[in-house]
């Protein structure tokens, strides 16, 4: 035993040694084009063969649940039930004529089997409806050899898990220290180059200097995440003054768009780690940050917003109006405060990709050291950015409808549904006056009626 | 989110809930992937709270009522079974199904029966087989919620009880109402069709 301890402590070094210097090297091979904003097109390369690996196992599983004649969980992407997508009066309309005694020509006030509408309608939200699927995380057509999307465990062959196995390896051992490091160095750079920045005289030597800095850090942070984006229509990018606003759908969004573009971040003072960076990139340039009791008033808010874009020389306002994550299938109602400033709104329609990692942070199931490590643990985010022309308020159009306008134009640039629902919905109930909205139109039904009948 | 568990054997009781819906094995897939989907804290039942944060359904003036016939016997919660069994009454008719049905067996959920049966709940508040004229009173209030005043609501209510009530007792039977719906294409407009 003796014998084996100089040996022991020789390899042990060597292996030491070599995997530190490999370490260091993969490190620079990768912060360094990110410093540049360069790209060796590995992570595409990456992306193309983990494509080729999940359409095999999809295969195999299909396979495998044929062999023992069972039916494969298929995701239902359009809806678990057929609806016909007719208005309120004429359903009731068409319910009142397949089932009247009375001739066609008197429209009748009230009918036992107007109850068939509501009911109907009930029951078809309890069996499907367009929000509640909106906040868990979407479901694959294929499996990406992930745990976490597998809904048929039973029919994986020994080849699969070998292979699933393998993936495990790769993705815990060698990607996840991997880009932990590169998010450590990334955050550090960040707030000690923008304390470092912010000793420097104002002038234009330090706004270059700052821009430079948080491009680069915000670079390291997307290798860190292997993140692959594709921006479209760069011509479109936001200026000065004006107030970018994108759909929601983790914080990762942040990293995504600022590592293109310079931007003023909003968001409300946090402590911690959150705090410390949010301290340091203050001092290189100014980011618009809210005490926890001034979120609260909206006046101070929009007035704090609408100094900062009328400063020609500040920065634009990162915004994400919808207040809260959505799970990147739909665009839920954007608030209006960021649209009542009279700003040029440019707005920038953000999808993911789900197949190679979903990003969506599901606030109610984890917190956000669980979600950063699951990011981590994926095989790559991959997410297209486009940025769509600039909108001003028209003059005949109020906050709430210029909104709307935005929000359909991100929506249909991102292939995603459009949605009238307030992603508030997530944790609150909804309203008592959209149901005040279905109570008129009916009534107007039943007692419209009436008033004529009584002129006449 | 998709079941935690996408086999059918995992489903409690699958085989009796089978029978007596009358749903495919795919059908109750999908509806046990719903059933997990709205029990948010995984307890394995619904409560009323789970279905009302649906906010469609909140919206739904007769939003409550139809919740309502999900808790039938006082009870609080609803298991799977309970769960299917109320929504095989909105189970499409199978035409094969109908006719080469046993006549010993009980009647199905989805019958044209049982569907008015499931109407007729909703208009009878205290679930004694008749709706009285404050019972329709009532629905009729929350159908229309503060947009129609009490005196025309009310003169709406009279007609619509004098016309179905035969036997006069100022009250609509379950025969009564079926026999001034008979025309209605229940089948039809009470069905609701799973997607495969």
């Amino acid at each position: 035993m003796f014998l084996l301890l100089p040996f022991d402590s020789l390899i042990v070094n060597l292996l030491g040694i070599s995997l530190t210097v490999l370490f260091t090297l993969l490190l620079v091979f990768i912060i360094v084009p990110a410093v540049f904003g360069v790209s060796f097109g590995i992570r595409k390369l990456y992306m193309k063969t983990l494509l080729k690996i999940f359409a095999w196992a999809t295969l195999r599983m299909e396979r495998g649940a044929k062999e023992k004649n069972h039916q494969l969980y298929k995701p239902y992407t359009n809806g678990i039930i057929a609806k016909d997508p007719t208005s309120l009066e004429e359903e009731i309309k068409e319910i009142r004529q397949s089932g009247s005694n009375k001739a066609l020509d008197k429209t009748p006030e009230f009918e036992l089997s107007d109850i068939f509408y509501f009911c109907r309608k009930g029951m078809e939200t309890i069996m499907d409806d367009e929000v509640t699927k909106r906040f868990s995380a979407e479901e694959l057509e294929s499996w990406n050899l992930l745990s976490r999307t597998n809904y048929n465990f039973q029919y994986i062959s020994l080849r699969l898990t070998i292979l699933w196995g393998l993936g495990v390896l790769i993705r815990y051992c060698f990607l996840l220290p991997l880009r932990i490091a590169l998010a450590f160095t990334g955050i550090s750079l960040l707030v000690v180059g923008t304390t470092m920045v912010g000793y420097l005289p104002n002038g234009r030597f330090k706004e270059f200097l700052s821009k430079h800095v948080h491009l680069m850090c915000y670079r390291i942070c997307v290798r860190a995440l292997t993140a692959i984006i594709t921006y479209h229509n760069r011509k479109n990018r936001p200026r000065n003054g004006g107030i970018c606003v994108a759909n929601h759908t983790s914080p990762i969004d942040v990293i995504i768009l600022a590592s293109d573009g310079y931007y003023a971040m909003v968001g409300q003072v946090h402590g911690g780690l959150m705090g410390v960076i949010q301290r340091a990139m203050v001092k290189a340039c100014p980011h618009v940050w809210f005490e926890r009791s001034e979120v609260k008033d909206r006046h101070l808010v929009a007035k704090r917003l609408t100094e900062h874009v009328q400063d020609k020389s500040k920065l634009p306002i990162l915004i994400f109006p919808e207040g809260t994550c959505i799970n990147n299938t739909s665009v839920m109602m954007f608030k209006k405060g960021s649209f009542e400033i009279g700003a040029t709104v440019y707005p920038v329609a953000i999808k993911y990709d789900p197949q190679f990692g979903d990003a969506f942070w599901n606030s109610s199931k984890y917190g956000m050291v669980t979600y950063l490590l699951r990011m981590m643990t994926s095989w790559a985010i991959v997410c297209s950015v486009w940025y769509l022309p600039p909108m001003t308020r028209e003059k005949d159009e109020d906050a709430v409808q210029f909104a709307n306008r935005v929000k359909s134009a991100i929506a249909r640039q991102g292939g995603l549904v459009d949605l009238l629902w307030d992603g508030g919905l997530k944790r609150e109930k909804v309203k008592d006056t959209f149901k005040e909205e279905q109570q008129k139109l009916y009534s107007k039904m039943i007692v419209g009626n009436h008033e004529d009948r009584s002129r006449s | 989110m998709g079941p935690r568990s996408s086999h059918i054997a995992l489903i409690p009781d699958v085989d009796q809930i089978r029978n007596e819906t009358g749903f495919s094995e795919a059908s109750l897939l999908r509806l046990y992937g719903r059933f997990q989907t709205l029990d948010r804290n995984k307890k394995g039942f619904l409560s009323r709270t789970d279905l009302q944060q649906i906010g469609a359904l909140a919206v739904n003036p007769l939003g409550d009522r139809i919740i309502d016939s999900f808790f039938l016997d006082g009870s609080q919660q609803v298991d799977f079974a309970g769960f299917a069994r109320v929504l095989a009454h909105f189970r499409p008719v199978d035409e094969e199904e109908a006719a080469t049905r046993d006549p010993k067996d009980p009647e199905p959920l989805n019958s044209r029966m049982n569907k008015l049966r499931f109407a007729f709940q909703l208009y009878d508040l205290d679930r004694d087989g008749k709706i009285s004229r404050n019972e329709m009173l009532q629905v009729l209030r929350l159908m229309v919620g503060v947009q129609v005043t009490d005196e025309q609501l009310e003169s709406i209510t009279d007609r619509t009880v004098q016309e179905a009530d035969e036997d006069g007792d100022g009250a609509v039977s379950f025969l009564e109402f079926t026999k001034s719906l008979e025309k209605m294409n229940i089948e039809q407009k009470m069905s609701i069709r799973i997607l495969k």
